[in-house]
């Protein structure tokens, strides 16, 4: 069997700090025992999702080779992605790209449109006259819906913020990856713009059979172009599972607090009515640490004494559905934390 | 019918930069009714910030209002006063919780020293065991710690800045209450129960909010009316009922049918066209290049305010049944410009 494309093996990232010079170091466990892998046949498009210091950037750090685990490891073909040779390296940087999440940050703004999309063709040796290369990036501009008039020749600085990061998605496709890693890659760009890269991302998925991990803090964006979700909670995978079960069904109560705070475009959903029951303080603070048990447990309205004894296993709630809540110790538990089967589980692909 | 608290009429904000005048806010009429929840809506650069500055005359050089009245309480017009006097206006009567709460506190000070600095700035009086009362009273109502006074700005997390924020909005008992996007920087839990704050003590001053944003969700679920901007203007005016419901304006029809939801999956609708550049608008309606409804003449004539049904407004001629005089003129000026 062939190992696949990417893996993460039990990830855990901690940061420490040191509050004074003589002061106990304080510890930040950024994300703790992430697994799953992502196979290069069956593409895949994978929401991870979750609020500031979930640790979701966390994980596309190291799932890019940018951040060493404290422990654990990424696989890239089998092989450790900080022990690869210069060959497995070029090349994991070709199959793996990134699309971040500042659109007027990754370019020199010196350089035109035109370099910016040459680039890579060089660099990769991707085109064998200058005339294929050109047809290549036209494909591309055509892939993200932009026009080769309104945007070759020019400077960055003259294209929207939805341009910008269209062009770095075709900048992507040039290089025709397995996996796309996208951190946050709609948040900065103005909110009529955002459709236009959402949908340029799923015609690269669907068009080229390219994965996606799209890492957003936005449950409303991740349900239109992901097939399945993961929620992080400080760290921890709270719930994971198909989009539509964990966003329509949601099971662990931290996901059910998030879905039921959107906010929705629509009449009669009664956002605003009153209920705090829960102090604001457990709420407001993200900086409070929770040194063993559920992470959720100060907030949560259904804890249970166990739960801020142990961090509770996820459970299997459903179909491709799990969930990391003792409310459901009656379901068979997820043999090694392992997400693969749980977020691969796509009926269309499979059947 | 109730008199409006607030009242802006033909409200013009200009900056003027290196590559000519650029209308910010063009033309305003709003009127703001007291205890009602209004947004304002509209993408970057539409002037929605811009309009909230300038009714507390905040626009910094090189914008500056060359235009219009902004009325407060049927009485006063705010643009009249002189800087002393609008100094006694702000916090008083109107106040504003700006964006991104993260920047607006000072680092050094204390919570209650600057809150107590705030409030005596602006003709608060008394001891300081009463002032510290009083912060520890409006912490309270906003869901914080009396302690939370003793604390720096940075050992508060995003969503406890924000309270204190208000709690300051809140604390010489405002009319209106400007809020320009409280809650962009938050995790959607915290912006709940941020909104949910801000909501209950608006009804319990009887305040007025203008809330200012792009998020159409929370627009939907906290305001009552909404005013639609875009390139300066405000092109539509109705309760949020209407807008959601029944948009007259062609740009107010693309944003509502463009919202990502929970409900649709894969709706990539999207407003066609470049974002307007202020620097080099269009000849007649600014939004006529991207609209689908465009006709001949709306590259001509600049469309006025038509009230299609009572307060609800609409800037399109699609609603304009004759041309007015004034329109006309307009047509004529362009040609003899061009």
């Amino acid at each position: 069997m062939t190992p696949p494309l990417l893996e993460a093996r039990n990830l855990r990232k901690v940061y420490t700090k040191r509050s004074g010079f003589f002061s106990r170091p304080d510890e930040n466990v950024a994300l703790d025992n992430f697994s799953f892998t992502i196979g290069g046949d069956d593409p895949v498009f994978i929401a991870i999702a979750g609020e500031s210091g979930s640790g979701k950037t966390t994980l596309a750090q190291m799932l890019l080779g940018f951040t060493r685990p404290t422990s654990g490891e990424v696989l890239y073909r089998g092989q450790n992605i900080h022990h690869l040779n210069a060959d497995s390296q070029k090349q994991f940087r070709q199959e793996v790209q990134a699309v971040f999440q500042d659109p007027f940050a990754v370019y020199n703004p010196f350089y035109r449109i035109d370099h910016i999309l040459h680039t890579p063709i060089r660099k990769f040796n991707l085109a064998s006259s200058r005339k294929e290369a050109e047809n290549m990036i036209l494909e591309a501009l055509a892939t993200v819906g932009l026009r080769p008039e309104d945007t070759l020749g020019r400077y960055p600085h003259q294209l929207s913020g939805g341009q910008r990061q269209r062009i770095t998605v075709a900048r992507t496709l040039l290089l025709r990856p397995r996996l796309v890693i996208a951190d946050e890659p709609v948040s900065m760009v103005d909110a009529s713009l955002r459709a236009t890269i959402l949908e340029s991302m799923y015609k690269v998925h669907q068009d080229y059979g390219i994965s996606f991990l799209y890492i957003t803090h936005d449950l409303t964006t991740a349900y239109q172009v992901s097939d399945s979700i993961v929620i992080l909670y400080r760290g921890i995978v709270a719930e994971a599972g198909d989009i539509e079960a964990v966003i329509k069904n949601p099971q662990h109560p931290y996901t059910q607090e998030l879905v039921n705070s959107i906010p929705m475009p629509s009449l009669g959903q009664n956002w605003i009515a009153s209920d705090d029951s829960m102090g604001t303080e457990a709420v407001d603070n993200v900086m409070h640490q929770v040194s063993k048990g559920c992470k959720y447990a100060t907030r949560c309205p259904h804890v249970m004494e166990r739960c801020r004894q142990n961090q509770p296993p996820l459970y299997q709630v459903g179909q491709g559905q799990v969930a990391a809540c003792y409310l459901y110790d009656e379901t068979p538990a997820l043999t090694g934390d392992n997400l693969t089967d749980t977020l691969h589980r796509r009926p269309d692909f499979r059947q | 019918m109730t008199k409006p608290v607030l009242e802006l009429q033909d409200l013009r904000v200009y900056f003027n930069t290196r590559r000519g005048i650029v209308k910010a806010a063009d033309g305003i009429n709003l009127q703001l009714y007291p205890g009602e929840r209004f947004g304002l809506v509209g993408e970057s650069g539409s002037g929605k910030t811009t309009t909230a500055l300038a009714i507390l005359r905040m626009i910094k050089p090189p914008g500056r209002i060359v235009g219009g009245r902004v009325i407060l309480d049927n009485d006063i017009d705010l643009l009249s006063l002189t800087d002393e006097q609008m100094r006694q206006v702000r916090l008083k009567r109107i106040a504003m919780i700006p964006q991104g709460a993260m920047n607006s506190l000072n680092p050094v000070l204390r919570i209650k020293e600057q809150m107590i600095l705030t409030m005596r700035t602006h003709g608060a009086e008394g001891s300081n065991g009463h002032m510290l009362k009083r912060v520890e009273g409006l912490l309270a109502s906003v869901g914080l710690q009396p302690n939370v006074a003793n604390l720096y700005p940075h050992e508060l997390s995003g969503g406890m800045k924000q309270r204190v924020c208000i709690a300051m909005a809140i604390s010489m008992r405002p009319q209106v209450i400007l809020a320009d996007e409280p809650t962009s920087a938050l995790d959607v839990v915290v912006q709940r129960r941020i909104m949910q704050t801000l909501r209950t003590l608006q009804e319990q001053l009887g305040a007025a909010v203008i809330l200012v944003g792009h998020d159409m969700g929370l627009m939907a679920q906290f305001v009552d009316r909404l005013g639609v901007m875009y390139g300066g203007k405000l092109v539509e005016v109705g309760t949020v009922e209407e807008i959601f419901t029944d948009p007259k304006h062609p740009y107010t029809q693309l944003l509502i049918s463009s919202i990502p939801s929970l409900h649709r999956k894969r709706n990539f609708q999207t407003i066609p066209g470049m974002p307007l550049s202020l620097h080099e608008p269009p000849s007649g309606c600014l939004f006529h290049p991207r609209c689908p409804q465009a006709m001949a003449h709306c590259s001509q004539i600049v469309p006025r305010e038509i009230e299609v049904t009572p307060g609800r407004k609409v800037l399109c001629l699609l609603y304009d049944e004759e041309l007015t005089p004034a329109a006309q003129r307009e047509v004529v000026d362009d040609t003899a410009a061009s």
